[in-house]
């Protein structure tokens, strides 16, 4: 009492068309919806850079974006330059916030002279910001953010993001409470040498007062994410440093 | 009830109760403990739920008499991946922002237990408005006790619910945390999460003696 449906042949036939089906749908799907996926990225960028140079519309508690609608407008009035840097050489460029961190690292293969870096200056209220975005891996896939500083190496401001980090505990890097607490921490110690932030499990300053200890209080239950963003902070911010000593020096 | 007969209604019904995904049946653990160490996180992940197994195993029951039985688990391996891959790439063209809150749960709705469940255990066995309505049922049942869970959780662990304080500060010490209360972080890590769920599994069986399996 065999039925059609479990022959051999049937079930070739079948599993044949339900690759061909389902391929093409979502095939037609993705190429389909793609333009607007990359420009709802692309804006969202903008949105970064300007969350991370204070141009965002956070309420008491929450990281809330300036809009949409406003973000490109905004994005050409605040940030007054893109460069991006090359072995050492700054360079103007207005695509410089589309280079894919990710890519770009990959293609240098670890050597930090092939690297393409892109530094944004944005201005506001006579103030200069530097912007720098950072990539870097987290517990589950990656983590990235954008860090404004000023000419010290001192941070002005920071806005995080990851991939698929545990809601709850690693995702919390993107809540205030953990990137506010960036503010104003010095990236280099007391004799300018570069050290970066650690974020730190069991500091003895949880309400982050003393902001020259290089160290921010740590997410409890978040170790690997944490340390993914202490790591990320070292090596990508480590490449601007010559960038900010020649800008002293000249 | 008009819309529903008797028999339909206990397809919702069961499942909340007696019948339970995770409770009794022990399915979509995995999901359970991995998620809700907050609020919105488990809410979310229930609704995501509702609509692939909703949809799912409408799809399933469908095609249930010309699936190849020797492949049917490929089969409708490959629905719920697509229709999961379908939904995050509308979402993520047309609501960004919500995607990005779901981005981490795509996969996880993939890997769900309970979906394949039902659709091996149900759909391929039943019509399309019943298999939707079990679909419905099962993802409420799965919601109830991941709201539950993450309730607990984040009220204990972190002293908020959908983020928002109902404890008081615990930096600047206000509320109950002025006399001594302190948060107890453990109930953020996925043990504690399994603690829960165990203690509403002896809750259930407790007043519901007919749940309990004779050894």
């Amino acid at each position: 009492m065999e039925n059609k449906t479990d022959k051999n042949s049937y079930t070739i036939i079948f599993a044949i068309a339900m690759v061909i089906v389902v391929g093409a749908l979502l095939a037609f799907t993705a190429s389909s919806l793609k333009p607007k996926i990359s420009e709802n990225q692309r804006i969202e960028k903008q949105q970064n850079i300007l969350y991370a140079m204070g141009v965002n519309d956070n309420d008491e508690g929450s990281a809330v974006f300036v809009s949409t609608k406003d973000a490109p407008e905004l994005f050409d009035k605040y940030i007054s330059k893109q460069l991006v840097i090359k072995n050492g050489t700054p360079e103007e460029n207005d695509k410089a916030y589309l280079i894919d961190l990710k890519k770009d690292k990959a293609a240098a293969g670890g050597d930090p002279s092939k690297r393409n870096l892109p530094l944004f200056i944005g201005e506001k209220d006579g103030v200069t910001y530097y912007i720098i975005p950072i990539y870097g891996k987290g517990l589950w896939d990656a983590i990235w953010a954008y860090v404004s500083v000023d000419e010290n190496m001192v941070i002005k401001g920071a806005y995080f993001d990851h991939k698929g980090e545990t809601p709850g505990l690693g995702a919390n890097i993107k809540q205030r409470y953990f990137m506010d607490d960036f503010i104003g921490e010095h990236l280099l110690d007391d004799n300018g040498n570069f050290k970066g932030v650690t974020v730190a499990k069991g500091n003895a300053d949880p309400t982050n007062e003393d902001k020259t200890d290089n160290e921010v209080d740590a997410i409890a239950g978040a170790t690997i994410t944490g340390d993914g963003v202490t790591a990320m902070i070292k090596s990508d911010l480590k490449l601007y440093k010559p960038y900010f000593d020649n800008l002293k020096n000249n | 009830m008009g819309l529903l007969s008797k028999k339909d209604t206990k397809l919702i019904t069961d499942p909340l109760a007696d019948n339970n995904p995770i409770t009794i049946q022990v399915l979509g653990i995995c999901s359970a403990l991995a998620i809700t160490a907050e609020l919105k996180a488990s809410i979310v992940m229930s609704i995501s739920v509702l609509f692939v197994l909703g949809f799912g195993n409408v799809i399933i029951s469908l095609m249930r008499n010309i699936i190849p039985s020797k492949i049917r688990i490929i089969v409708q391996l490959t629905v719920v991946a697509a229709l999961v891959i379908i939904v995050d790439q509308v979402l993520k063209a047309f609501a960004y922002e919500l995607s990005k809150t779901l981005s981490v749960f795509i996969g996880l709705i993939i890997t769900n237990c309970i979906i394949m469940g039902r659709f091996e255990a149900f759909a391929l066995a039943n019509g399309p408005w019943k298999s939707f309505l079990d679909g419905i049922g099962n993802s409420l049942g799965y919601g109830v006790i991941l709201i539950i869970v993450g309730f607990f959780r984040e009220l204990l662990g972190s002293g908020t619910l959908l983020g928002f304080p109902v404890l008081g500060d615990p930096i600047t010490k206000t509320g109950l945390y002025s006399i001594g209360y302190e948060n107890n972080g453990f109930m953020l890590l996925s043990p504690m999460a399994l603690i829960v769920v165990g203690i509403i599994i002896w809750v259930q069986r407790s007043r519901n003696k007919a749940l309990v399996e004779d050894h």
